[in-house]
């Protein structure tokens, strides 16, 4: 077990260690001086001085507070609606034209409208944020339902339970694991969407960052910044996979493979 | 649950776009939300008219499209092949695949940095930001798929003493396919993503400059008209990419 998870860590590791050390080998021996590519070593240390004057925190703390609040808004609207047009019929008939043709505008079509009515700021990216995240939390939410299993449903019905304690103590609990599903996507969503409205106008986080280090002409801080945001990315993904496998690997319901 | 059937189904679904298109109308008609920041219908409508008869707007339509569809198609190619290439050795999907999804993790659009230093604010730029950036869904995909062909095919391969390129071009690939159209629906909306925003950064006519410029000058109903617009794009090519993939997967489900 442990073997092979070392194995594992092996593999997973050996390329981009090899890939790493070998361009660093090249910079040096060739001596290069540029403006657009930095040695791993240098820009390591560029990290440990965007960590010491803070930057790095900040500006994390900044895309995190985006991320986490557009996520709440549109994930919790995303969640109530889906429930919604889960449970109804009538309701789903009548919007799901109008979720088909909304649903395919790209978030970032409304930068400049969340920019022209927000400002810059939090408000503005909280907004895309909420947007983007909406969608696939109504959609995920609305199949979970969907696949409720009928017979729970009936149980509802015949203990007489009104809508808002069946969707409380029946369907939700039964649809859990797939609403995990859809926060693991929809945070995913948000950060990308974060950091692509940080790099296309506003001003703040992780995202304006990258985009000053390449502005102000330093590589090494450049990919620092890189190579964090790609860190938060993948810790952000892994750990909400391990969380879903701990909460419902005991359940027999529960698919690990739609867990990949 | 039952569906309705198509006729009541379809009629109430017009009915909620009524319904929706009405409360727009009444919003700016009765100035619930200030013009400046929803236009009515109409001025939206006439604004996508003029746009695209006497205005600039069939051409930023083309050149986001354009940009959208050589990215994509390009992405497509590169990840198809190398997907494959690591998809037949369980080696090298062992050694790639915790690489792939780290690169896969990493937002797409934070490359445009990097890709600002190394080309420049140019049309190639934004070319290599939609390419690179599309790229890994389709190939995540593909090698997914690969991995997941059935292992007494690959016997029969083995049995058949099939070379590599035989084992990828009639059983690989086609057992990938589903895998790999999903992976291509994905990379087609992140496509059109970094199109968007490759042209708001680097000046490039399209879109995404059309909105961000309207927006800056206050000229609302033109960027209602460039956000529809993207809707548009973004619609038909997910359902024209759907319909695509249910007339390839046909013989799947016989």
């Amino acid at each position: 077990m442990i073997r092979a998870r070392a194995l594992g860590l092996f593999r997973a590791l050996a390329v981009p260690v090899t890939v790493l050390v070998l361009y660093e080998l090249w910079f040096r021996l060739t001596g290069q001086d540029s403006d657009t590519l930095a040695p791993p070593s240098a820009a390591f240390s560029a990290f440990l001085e965007a960590v010491r004057d803070g930057t790095l925190a900040t500006a994390t703390g900044q895309t995190f507070a985006s991320l986490l609040s557009g996520l709440a808004i549109g994930g919790g609207l995303g969640l109530a609606s889906g429930l919604v047009i889960g449970f109804s019929r009538r309701a789903d008939d009548a919007s799901f034209l109008a979720i088909e043709m909304l649903r395919p505008i790209p978030s970032v079509a409304l930068l400049p409208l969340a920019l022209m009515i927000f400002g810059f700021g939090y408000r503005m990216e909280i907004f895309v944020v909420a947007f983007a995240t909406f969608w696939p939390f109504l959609i995920l939410t609305q199949s979970a339902v969907r696949q409720v299993e009928p017979r729970l449903i009936e149980v509802s019905r015949i203990l007489g339970l009104k809508p808002l304690s069946a969707a409380r103590d029946i369907v939700l609990p039964a649809a859990a694991p797939r609403l995990m599903t859809a926060l693991r996507l929809g945070t995913g969503i948000a950060l990308v969407v974060a950091v692509t409205c940080e790099i296309a106008s506003n001003p703040q986080g992780l995202g304006h960052a990258l985009m000053l280090s390449q502005e102000t002409l330093r590589p090494a801080r450049m990919w620092a910044f890189l190579f964090w945001i790609g860190a938060i990315g993948l810790t952000l993904n892994l750990s909400l996979l391990r969380l879903e496998r701990w909460l419902f690997a005991h359940r027999g319901d529960y698919d690990a493979s739609v867990a990949t | 649950m039952t569906r309705s059937p198509p006729a009541v189904r379809f009629g109430l679904g017009i009915a909620g776009v009524v319904v929706l298109g009405l409360a727009w109308h009444l919003a700016t008609t009765l100035q619930l939300v200030p013009r400046v920041f929803l236009p009515s219908p109409e001025a939206t409508w006439k604004a996508l008219q003029r746009g695209l008869s006497v205005g600039d707007m069939a051409n930023q339509f083309g050149g986001t499209v354009q940009r959208m569809l050589l990215g994509w198609l390009l992405a497509s190619i590169v990840a198809i092949a190398i997907g494959s290439l690591i998809g037949i050795s369980p080696l090298a999907r062992a050694y790639l695949r915790p690489t792939l999804g780290f690169l896969r993790a990493l937002p797409a659009s934070a490359t445009i940095p990097i890709a600002i230093a190394l080309v420049g604010l140019s049309p190639t730029m934004v070319l290599a930001v939609v390419t690179f950036g599309s790229i890994w869904p389709t190939l995540l995909a593909t090698v997914q798929g690969f991995a997941m062909v059935e292992p007494r095919l690959i016997e029969v391969s083995r049995a058949l003493h099939m070379s590599r390129l035989a084992f990828i071009w009639k059983i690989g690939l086609p057992n990938a396919l589903p895998d790999i159209l999903t992976g291509m629906r994905l990379s087609m909306t992140v496509a059109l993503i970094l199109a968007v925003i490759g042209e708001m950064l680097a000046a490039q006519s399209g879109l995404g400059q059309a909105i961000l410029l309207a927006a800056r000058s206050f000229r609302t109903p033109d960027l209602y008209a460039g956000i529809v617009l993207l809707g548009l794009i973004g619609a038909v090519s997910s359902y024209g990419l759907q319909l695509v993939e249910r007339r390839l997967l046909r013989w799947k489900s016989h």
